[in-house]
């Protein structure tokens, strides 16, 4: 039988407050156990949760750029179970009235074409502690620095088909959310979390299947794989006549496979209700107005202004337009060069995001500045230096941190384009391999490349290329 | 001293008769004296509040400080006092100092007031008689086999036995009325969110609201003067300006329209109490007040609406109690689920698990909407009750218990009679609207007290009514025997 892979996403992500969502308590990763947890984050008799107005501001930029409804009154609820991390003994969460409802955001498919996945909800929460087990000799710790820092917990539809389709939207949303400046989406400090919801059916049938949770999906591949593998295993189930059940699972990315957590019979009676100590959130239209008057021009938007005024692919903006700062970084070029977007982006996608990668940074800590980048493409511009010569100064100033006149200058790399000097080369050259002059003007028209090469190697690569090509065809004529 | 009020003891102090120190002195010899048998007071700050006092004379000296500088009180032990022990009436807390003050503690240490120690309560405020406290029972200094109301039974009885010239309470369903009227002495309850509850160890965070138990409206008037006001600290706190109530106790009485609840001149109602409220009633009017007939058809729901809302908010808010951070933990846990149950099974006593578990129970799945959310919709109707009761009168006047105090253990095995003790005092905090208890007269030499209730933030025309009924009447100067 044929299956469908039926997928929704549950993301958690950290918002970019400076301090906790119900107290003052300074959010900062890393900081030594417990230092950054008050009264009020330790749940202390008698202390009483503020919402930090940010966090809202933060949820209501999320709901605008995604196209969503935002609840004019939200309603934060407790949600009770006993975990020594979670001080209470209960979260304060949103959950019959969140503040952001109903958005869609567009997804690209491998074949290029669009999807628009819905979003359910994304509502405000608090976060939990953290249980330390190692090096404690056999006890447990509790560490309650990460306890009530803001998260917003996005909900997707199950309109996912695929673990290619969970990842490209898990990635538009992680661009989103740092193009908002609310999360830094940074996963290996636990800032952008994924739970996945999968199930499959028979191809062409309606009815969702029974789903599994997956939990502990802390990277882009991880959630590839997760995705991939409970989806053979509820396949093998369902065909080796069994029924899934619906349950928790972890995923164990050291041995690629998940495992059950707890079933829904064990599942927690969470008891939501009104949490008495908050006011329902009450949004203003003024405040929805001012928010969106911050919105920055989002992925999509700039995508499409690239491919109308800058003449680039959907594919090639799709790129650029993954990081804001990418993006900035490659407008930035195309404005100091004074157009050649094409080149601009050619060379952002390329050099530039191949030495990053390579020395593992991201766009912002580039060792090469957009102005920097701009002055070496200014200098294939003026046929001062070859593209390729471009590249070795390219690896230069990376390397050096110098600009590109100065290394052209230090090594002597421009470009010749005295036709005198590149005909006395292409001279010696001819008069070097007499049998290749021979067959070339016997008809044999592909040896054209080994003058070309071999004129370059005597110039070491400096010859115009455009004028190398005239004048050697001129003279290889018999 | 001690027989004196609180606006006396001010111009005393002022006056330089006696000093602070003085005072305090004598009252904390007083306490020493006499709280054995009462066992009103479960920690007494003796050096803090010696130090309190010496800065307090130095400030009057000086010429500075305000009604309350100099003036000993007392705080229920409810409220987060810094450095100081903090039990809430419970095992779980024994061993609790809390590192803060709540608002209320401040604002009042920061007018100058003297703190002489904290007063024993039911547990986490679950109780209409103060027998459910770890610390045992409170006695009635009118009757000490009698028990003082509860749960802010220790405030009650330290006042109406002149160990402390007023004391603060919290009021969830009558923790501040009931005990006033068992003890004869002045408590109130202000509107929801006119008091800051930071630092108030919650019990049903929707209801509770701190406030003041005194001997007269007089003094509850200079005490909540200080104590009310927003708190950025507390999100149901209201923003809202605090009026001059001293200055308004004289404002005319004639006129008022009063409101005799129907409901509550019920069959449960001892006859003689009844009759009281209705003498005291004639004294309103002889002050020009008008009375009509007013009904709160809902009213009756009160109760068992209230067993559902607050023990649902107790059962969560009690969580934090896990033996993890603060408080009891049980000895050798052998791993974390034993950890909880023992500890919290050791910790809380009978009434308060009989709640956490009746709690648990309403908000379950299946269970939620047939009593949580049935609940608060009929608490929405005893609030529109009041609302439309509020358009036809000033103030509502009923009795603020069914009876005087019964006796200690009378009604400990029997929940039920004992939540309908509440009966008079629930609807005030279900609909979140200010009241206050007066003494009224004895019934067999036990003080019998009269409720007035008003609308929000009304507490200025209720103290001033209570005000002009003790210009008229002496009850609120009668003192047991033994504590003249």
């Amino acid at each position: 039988m044929e299956w469908e892979t039926v997928i929704g996403l549950e993301i958690h992500a950290q918002l970019a407050t400076r301090s906790k969502i119900f107290s003052g308590s300074s959010t900062a990763y890393g900081a030594p156990p417990n230092t950054q947890a008050n009264l009020v984050d330790l749940g202390y008799p008698g202390v009483l949760p503020v919402l930090n107005g940010a966090a809202v501001r933060m949820a209501v930029k999320f709901g605008l750029a995604t196209g969503a409804s935002i609840a004019r009154r939200s309603i934060f609820a407790r949600k009770n179970y006993f975990y020594p991390d979670l001080p209470k003994g209960y979260q304060i969460s949103q959950y019959e009235r969140p503040v952001v409802e109903e958005g869609t955001l567009d997804i690209v498919l491998e074949d290029g074409s669009r999807k628009t996945i819905g979003i359910t909800r994304a509502h405000l929460e608090e976060d939990a502690g953290k249980s330390l087990h190692e090096g404690l000799k056999g006890m447990s710790g509790i560490d309650l620095n990460r306890a009530g820092t803001p998260l917003l917990e996005i909900v997707s539809e199950p309109d996912m088909r695929s673990a290619k389709e969970a990842v490209a939207y898990m990635k538009k949303i992680h661009t989103l959310v740092r193009y908002l400046e609310i999360c830094d989406g940074n996963m290996q400090e636990g800032s952008f979390r994924c739970d996945a919801n999968v199930s499959v059916r028979p191809m062409g049938t309606q009815k969702l299947g029974t789903r599994a949770e997956l939990k502990n999906l802390n990277s882009f591949r991880f959630v590839e794989k997760a995705i991939n593998h409970e989806v053979e295993r509820q396949i093998e189930i369902l065909e080796g006549g069994g029924t899934v059940v619906q349950e928790t699972r972890l995923y164990d990315s050291d041995r690629n496979e998940t495992r059950s957590m707890r079933s829904k019979e064990e599942a927690n009676d969470y008891r939501y209700f009104p949490d008495p100590d908050l006011l329902p959130l009450a949004i203003e239209e003024s405040l929805i107005a001012e928010v969106r008057s911050t919105l920055p021009e989002l992925p999509d938007e700039k995508a499409t202004r690239f491919v109308r005024e800058h003449g680039l692919s959907d594919y090639d903006a799709g790129v650029l337009t993954a990081s804001r700062e990418l993006a900035g970084y490659y407008e930035s070029v195309v404005k100091a060069l004074g157009g050649e977007p094409k080149l601009a982006a050619n060379w952002v996608m390329g050099e530039l995001s191949g030495a990053l990668n390579r020395d593992g940074l991201e766009i912002g800590a580039s060792r090469l500045s957009a102005a920097g980048l701009a002055g070496l493409l200014l200098r294939i511009q003026d046929s001062t230096i070859s593209g390729k010569i471009a590249k070795e100064v390219f690896e230069a100033m990376w390397s050096e941190g110098k600009e590109a006149d100065a290394i052209i200058e230090a090594r002597g790399l421009r470009q010749i384009t005295d036709a005198g000097a590149i005909e006395r080369a292409i001279e010696a050259v001819m008069t070097a391999n007499p049998s290749q002059l021979a067959d070339y003007r016997a008809g044999k028209d592909k040896l054209f490349g080994f003058f070309v090469g071999q004129v370059m190697k005597a110039t070491q690569g400096k010859a115009n290329p455009a004028q190398l090509n005239e004048l050697l065809k001129e003279k290889l004529k018999p | 001293m001690h027989r004196l009020t609180i606006a006396q003891l001010s111009a005393a102090l002022r006056r330089r008769e006696f000093s602070s120190v003085e005072l305090t002195r004598a009252l904390l010899a007083r306490i020493a004296r006499l709280n054995g048998p009462l066992n009103a007071f479960l920690t007494i700050t003796e050096e803090t509040a010696l130090a309190a006092a010496r800065r307090a004379d130095e400030a009057l000296q000086s010429g500075r400080g305000g009604p309350l500088t100099g003036i000993p009180i007392a705080h229920k032990d409810i409220f987060c006092t810094d450095g100081i022990r903090t039990t809430c009436g419970s095992r779980i807390l024994d061993n609790f100092v809390a590192p803060y003050d709540a608002t209320v503690v401040e604002r009042l240490h920061a007018a100058g007031a003297v703190l002489l120690g904290k007063t024993n309560m039911d547990e986490f405020a679950m109780g209409s008689s103060n027998e459910t406290s770890y610390y045992g029972p409170v006695c009635n200094p009118w009757d000490l086999k009698r028990v003082p109301g509860g749960s802010s039974g220790g405030s009650a009885a330290a006042v109406a036995a002149r160990l402390a010239p007023a004391a603060t309470g919290t009021d969830t369903g009558g923790s501040i009325r009931q005990p006033a009227a068992l003890t004869g002495i002045t408590g109130v309850k202000p509107t929801y969110g006119r008091v800051s509850r930071y630092g108030m160890i919650a019990f049903a965070s929707s209801l509770d609201q701190a406030g003041v138990l005194a001997r007269s409206a007089e003094d509850a008037a200079l005490l909540l003067q200080v104590m009310a006001g927003f708190d950025p600290r507390d999100s149901t706190s209201v923003d809202e300006p605090v009026p001059d109530y001293h200055a308004a106790l004289d404002a005319p009485l004639k006129g008022l329209r009063i409101g005799l609840l129907r409901e509550f001149f019920d069959a449960g109602l001892d006859a003689g109490a009844a009759k009281l409220i209705h003498s005291a009633l004639d004294v309103l009017r002889a002050q020009g007040a008008v009375t009509t007939e007013v009904s709160l058809p809902s009213l009756p729901l009160s109760v068992p609406t209230y067993y559902v809302v607050a023990p649902a908010e107790c059962s969560s808010n009690l969580s934090r109690f896990d033996g993890v951070r603060f408080g009891y933990r049980c000895e050798n846990p052998h791993d974390l689920m034993d950890l909880y149950k023992r500890s919290r099974g050791e910790g809380f006593g009978a009434e308060v698990k009989r709640r956490i578990m009746t709690g648990t129970y309403v908000l379950s799945a299946g269970y939620y909407d047939a009593y949580y959310l049935k609940a608060q919709k009929v608490r929405q109707l005893i609030s529109d009750d009041f609302r439309h009761a509020f358009e036809q009168v000033d103030v509502v006047i009923g009795p603020t218990a069914p009876t005087p105090a019964f006796e200690i253990g009378a009604k400990v095995d029997d929940p039920i009679t004992m939540y309908l003790n509440d009966i008079y005092t629930i609807g005030a905090n279900l609909a979140g609207i200010p009241a206050l208890s007066v003494p009224c007269g004895f019934v067999s030499g036990l003080p019998v007290g009269l409720q007035i209730m008003g609308p929000v933030f009304s507490e200025a025309r209720l103290l001033k009514t209570a005000h002009w009924y003790q210009k008229e009447t002496e009850w609120h100067r009668s003192v047991p025997k033994g504590y003249e």
